[in-house]
């Protein structure tokens, strides 16, 4: 009995230490979801090649080693006493629940983050149909690819059609280079942010199966440096008072304490 | 209408019912295979190459929908629970045999229904709503939703019957004397599936009958224009289609512990925590999972990141049972041969896919990764290869059982290599342009240049698949009728189905009614 109690110690201290090692991750704070999401990816590809190595290199070896000698040999597989049964139960269990309760720590920290939108994003509004993209700055400018100023964060509200001319279907905005993903549904509206740190001109392309135009279902997100972004939205704005269509509002920017 | 026809059509015997769910669900892989072709050689380069996008995604719809609810399924709880089940138990046959029947019977209608699609009704009107038939895109297309209904329905009915009957005849029909710990992990295993099965198979069955009602009868569960909820149907389907990996796993992971377990001739390494740690906790969590399949869809913050520590948690009961797997292997005596090689490749197999499942269980991580190739690649390690493999590991190691001969050969150890070489060559290369964002489900990439020659290499391995399967199948039907005469017990097993009856068992399945003493079993090889 005495020995059962020692492997539920040596369990209960695995998984103090496990939570002492998670509460740090808590704390993390990731300023920017697309860094965050490659900090984070980066540690888990160690945390995951070092567990494959471990219990492949376990695997290969023992099942090199114990090959038969002799065809009419049996194998000595241990018989475990009760404690050690339970103790083989608990520890492994406390090991994996630790690292679980680990990458979770770290997992909702950055998860914080790409659902918090920082005060002063810029607002694009993005709806989908059959098969096409669409931006709407609200300020009366409306474009197939989508046009961000480096340094600002950039909110997308997004939505597909759904109107009496034709409710459309489930799409989704991926966005490999910004780390980002959300489905974009009739009926419903979702949210992502990110924020680009360099000019770059990179695809966003749709997620979510929508029929036969689905992989041609594709546009740009190109990522300008602020002049260069101040003097394209004033080319489109000139663009549209020389259509007669006059300027009607500005470019929304969320403030803080908007409710999302 | 021959005798011998006759007398399989309108059998009762689990064994024969368990050699017609093999033909059925070998014949919906070798299709379904072929439309992973189609795919893979669609993919080879960017750009619309042999098929147009409608034929595509009609591919991708009966490759999804086949593989899991006609092949492994079919494969794992029709044939291997079907023929081996009450054999292990030492029982005369199953609780309901005409239930069984009647099991098989929609089992083979759903699957002529499925074929029917595809050979007849492919003009225009094929099923392309992929195997998940997500609303509003499946109430809208002109593709024929009510084929994937009714095979559905079918096929449900089919498990929920087969579910019924396999966990009275585990409850009843054990030996006399055979207690709860001296079961088979595989009988365990697929009990646990069953259970899954029952539980949440009225689920699915409910909504895509929602699905059909939206569809033709003009009601409005998930037209969001209307008041429906366009997710509410993905709720329902994944809160079955979760746990349905669980009942492809469980089995699958089942076969491989027989297997290694009698290769090894080595006992269970702590068969306790196995079964009521790991198989009773993977049942206990699998339902509980379901939101992981909906990650960016808006669902609610606080849902997400709660489903993400359940998702996370499920590898603490999968870690029991991989414990016992690599325990068993420890000071074991390995005989190896092609069975055993498929068994030792699982141990890859399913540590490279339950791996690549930890990143995706996080909702930060999903975010970027949903509906990439890194996950379609990282389930086909655990659906396309672990579970795949357990099915033909089985068919091996069982084969002297339903033959008396044995398989294995120059052909079957050809077969393995190249479908082993060519799985790696197919779904690496699709982890790595994943996780630089190359869409599933795409016919076309034109967007993405660069992933070109890893599609090759894709698509080189797939063929190399097509040829391994092709030596093993063949082989297969070679060795039923040319095989090596095997013994009765050709591995030295100590479970009831090889110690104590005839190569193929007869009708009645045990010449002397069995019973089992106190301190037997199936892995007692010390003594």
């Amino acid at each position: 009995m005495r020995k059962v109690f020692k492997n539920l110690w040596g369990g209960a201290l695995t998984t103090a230490f496990a939570v002492a090692m998670a509460a740090p991750a808590l704390a993390l704070e990731f300023d920017n979801p697309t860094e965050g999401w490659n900090i984070l990816w980066h540690e888990l590809v160690i945390d995951l090649v070092i567990i494959g190595t471990l219990f492949g290199g376990i695997a290969l070896i023992w099942l090199f080693v114990y090959k038969a000698k002799n065809p009419n040999d049996h194998g000595q597989g241990p018989t475990l006493s009760t404690s050690s049964a339970i103790g083989w139960a608990l520890i492994p269990a406390a090991v994996f629940m630790a690292d679980d309760f680990f990458l979770a720590a770290k997992g909702w920290a950055l998860w914080n983050t790409q659902r918090t939108v920082p005060e002063g994003a810029m607002e694009v509004k993005v709806r989908a149909e059959r098969w096409a993209w669409e931006f709407d700055y609200g300020n009366g400018v409306v474009s197939d690819t989508l046009t961000v100023p480096v340094g600002q964060p950039v909110v997308l509200r997004m939505t597909a059609k759904d109107d009496p001319a034709g409710r459309d279907v489930l799409h989704s905005f991926g966005m490999p280079h910004f780390r980002m993903t959300e489905d974009v549904m009739p009926g419903r509206t979702t949210y992502i942010w990110f924020k680009a740190t360099e000019a770059v001109d990179t695809v966003v392309t749709c997620r979510e199966y929508c029929g036969d135009g689905h992989s041609s279902m594709y546009s740009t997100v190109s990522a300008k440096a602020e002049a260069d972004f101040n003097q394209w939205m004033a080319d489109e704005l000139a663009a549209l008072e020389d259509n007669g269509t006059k300027q009607t509002a500005s470019v929304t920017v969320v403030g803080s304490g908007d409710k999302l | 209408m021959s005798s011998t026809f006759k007398e399989w059509l309108f059998t009762t015997d689990h064994k024969r019912i368990g050699v017609l769910y093999l033909i059925g669900s070998t014949a919906a892989f070798v299709v379904a295979g072929i439309m992973a072709l189609i795919i893979r050689l669609e993919q080879m380069d960017p750009g619309a190459q042999y098929v147009t996008a409608g034929t595509y995604n009609n591919a991708l719809y009966f490759h999804g929908a086949a593989m899991i609810l006609a092949f492994l399924i079919p494969g794992l709880t029709g044939f291997a629970a079907n023929y081996f089940l009450p054999l292990m138990i030492g029982a005369p046959d199953v609780a309901f045999p005409r239930i069984n029947a009647f099991s098989v019977w929609l089992f083979w209608v759903a699957i002529v229904l499925a074929l029917l699609q595809t050979g007849i009704v492919a003009g225009g009107t094929a099923v392309d709503v992929m195997w998940t038939g997500y609303p509003p895109y499946s109430v809208d297309t002109a593709g024929n939703t009510s084929f994937y209904v009714f095979t559905v329905h079918l096929l449900g009915f089919s498990s929920i019957l087969g579910a019924v009957n396999f966990m009275v005849t585990v409850i009843y029909m054990r030996a006399p004397g055979m207690g709860w710990n001296q079961l088979n992990v595989f009988v365990w295993t697929t009990v646990a599936a069953f259970v899954l099965q029952l539980i949440f198979i009225p689920v699915l069955a409910a909504a895509v009958t929602l699905l059909l009602f939206d569809k033709y009868l003009g009601t409005n569960f998930f037209n969001p224009y209307n008041g429906g909820d366009v997710l509410l149907y993905q709720n329902l389907f994944w809160f079955y289609s979760h746990p349905a990996v669980y009942v492809i796993f469980l089995p699958a992971a089942g076969i491989i512990m027989e297997i290694v377990a009698t290769m090894g001739k080595n006992k269970v390494f702590n068969y306790k925590a196995c079964i009521y740690g790991g198989v009773f906790g993977i049942t206990a969590i699998g339902g509980e999972v379901w939101i992981h399949h909906l990650y960016v869809t808006g669902m609610p913050d606080w849902l997400r990141v709660g489903m993400m520590v359940t998702t996370l948690l499920i590898s603490v009961p999968v870690g029991l049972y991989v414990m016992s797997m690599w325990g068993t292997l420890y000071k074991a005596s390995i005989t190896y041969n092609t069975a055993m090689m498929y068994a030792a490749a699982c141990y890859y197999l399913v540590l490279l896919g339950g791996l690549t499942g930890i990143p995706l269980a996080m909702t930060s991580i999903t975010v970027h990764m949903s509906e990439t190739s890194f996950v379609h690649a990282h389930f086909h390690f655990i659906m396309a290869m672990f579970s795949t493999f357990a099915v033909f590991a089985s068919v091996y190691y069982w084969f002297p059982k339903m033959t008396g001969r044995l398989a294995d050969s120059m052909l079957s150890y050809l077969g393995f290599w190249l479908t082993f070489i060519g799985v790696n060559m197919t779904f690496w290369p699709l982890f790595i342009i994943g996780v630089d964002g190359m869409p599933r489900r795409y016919m076309d990439y034109e967007m993405f240049p660069q992933f070109a020659s890893y599609h090759h290499i894709s698509t080189y391995g797939a063929l190399v698949v097509s040829a391994g399967v092709a030596c093993m199948v063949i082989n297969w039907v070679v060795s039923a009728f040319n095989g090596k005469p095997s013994p009765d017990n050709p591995w030295g097993s100590k479970s009831l189905e090889w110690t104590h009856c005839p190569n193929p068992p007869g009708p009645g399945n045990f010449p002397k009614p069995v019973t089992v003493s106190e301190d037997w079993t199936p892995y007692n090889y010390g003594k």
